[in-house]
């Protein structure tokens, strides 16, 4: 069994399981019909995806471990998202903010992790572009509309920019099994595309008129499994049917 | 978000059939409402194509003039093309 290529998985399908629960929360409570069903919508391709990286972890495993015990009966130190993904809805104008600063990272890690050595990785990577590209149109049209919109607009969408910056530089973080799985030639090293991300990350807020913040200090931890207070509650609300009628099903 | 017009949703099921309307929702512009009405009307591969069109752009007939408007073609059978066999081949008619 190879630990690292476990770990390797979670860290990345992690991220889209904690942000998919987020964007659920806001079913039935978008501000608009259409937006609503659209941040679901997002939601449920990430799921998707989820489910394609705990199938193959769980293969990997093997004994009893399936997707639903990894997605639903880890203790908090053993989820592996960054930070960014766990940051509440406070308004639209964050939801918005953390998608985007998610999705243009993701495709960046997608697109490389197209040409992994492992095909299985390779496969589910290929598979979740096409949605990931729409999510990158969807919050970055978003970010345009809201920055270069109305006064409290542009406001509300640069207070989350400068709240949830900090959290950016994680994403490009190695572990110690994002490295052995680099040097093997399945894991994506995601110190190349840093460079990348912050050049269109930045020219987007430019079109947005949304300043870049300028900061030298960021958070991180969430790979490591040392999450934010929102960690436990976010775990409380999606384990809770598993943890309360164990072995469930729909 | 309550003041954004209204559009109505078009969408061709497939390739060689005609855009239907399958209904309506609000968008501050057209690129929104394509993009709304791609989440909205498409989530169960339903289209291949989407039109959207401001809801104020339509031209509708009035309803209580139905009578004077509709009613004259209820009793003129012949203009009905029935009295033609249909190939079997030909679909969509």
């Amino acid at each position: 069994m190879n630990n690292n290529l476990i770990q390797y998985i979670y860290g990345i399908a992690d991220n889209s399981l904690i942000l998919g629960q987020r964007l659920g929360e806001l079913c039935g409570h978008g501000p608009s019909l259409e937006t609503d069903i659209a941040l679901t919508n997002i939601s449920l391709d990430l799921f998707g995806q989820v489910r394609s990286y705990y199938q193959y972890a769980a293969k990997i495993q093997g004994n009893d471990t399936t997707e639903d015990t990894i997605a639903f009966l880890r203790k908090e130190r053993e989820y592996k998202n960054v930070l960014l993904v766990e940051q509440p809805n406070a308004d639209f104008a964050y939801s918005i903010t953390r998608q985007f600063l998610f999705d243009m990272f993701h495709i960046e890690l997608l697109n490389e992790l197209q040409n992994s050595k492992d095909e299985t990785l390779a496969a589910i990577a290929k598979k979740s572009i096409k949605e990931v590209s729409y999510h990158v149109r969807f919050s970055s049209d978003w970010m345009r509309r809201l920055g270069d919109g109305t006064e409290e607009s542009n406001q509300r969408v640069q207070t989350a920019v400068n709240d949830l910056w900090v959290f950016t530089d994680e994403l490009f973080h190695q572990t110690d099994a994002d490295k052995a799985m680099v040097s093997e030639g399945i894991g994506v090293d995601v110190t190349q595309l840093k460079q990348s991300y912050y050049h269109k990350v930045s020219a987007i807020l430019e079109e947005a008129t949304i300043e870049v913040p300028k900061i030298e200090y960021f958070q991180k931890g969430g790979k490591q499994g040392i999450h934010s207070e929102y960690m436990g509650y976010i775990l409380n609300e999606m384990q809770y049917m598993q943890r309360t009628y164990p072995n469930m099903n729909w | 978000m309550k003041n954004w017009p209204l559009w109505e949703v078009f969408i061709r099921s497939k390739n060689g059939l005609e855009h239907r309307h399958c209904g309506s929702l609000h968008a501050s512009d057209a690129t929104m409402a394509l993009e709304n009405a791609r989440d909205v009307y498409t989530r169960r591969m339903e289209g291949v194509s989407i039109w959207v069109v401001p809801s104020s752009q339509i031209t509708a007939s009035n309803p209580e003039l139905n009578g004077e408007t509709f009613e004259p073609a209820m009793d003129k059978a012949y203009r009905h093309p029935t009295f033609y066999e249909l190939p079997d081949e030909l679909k969509h008619m």
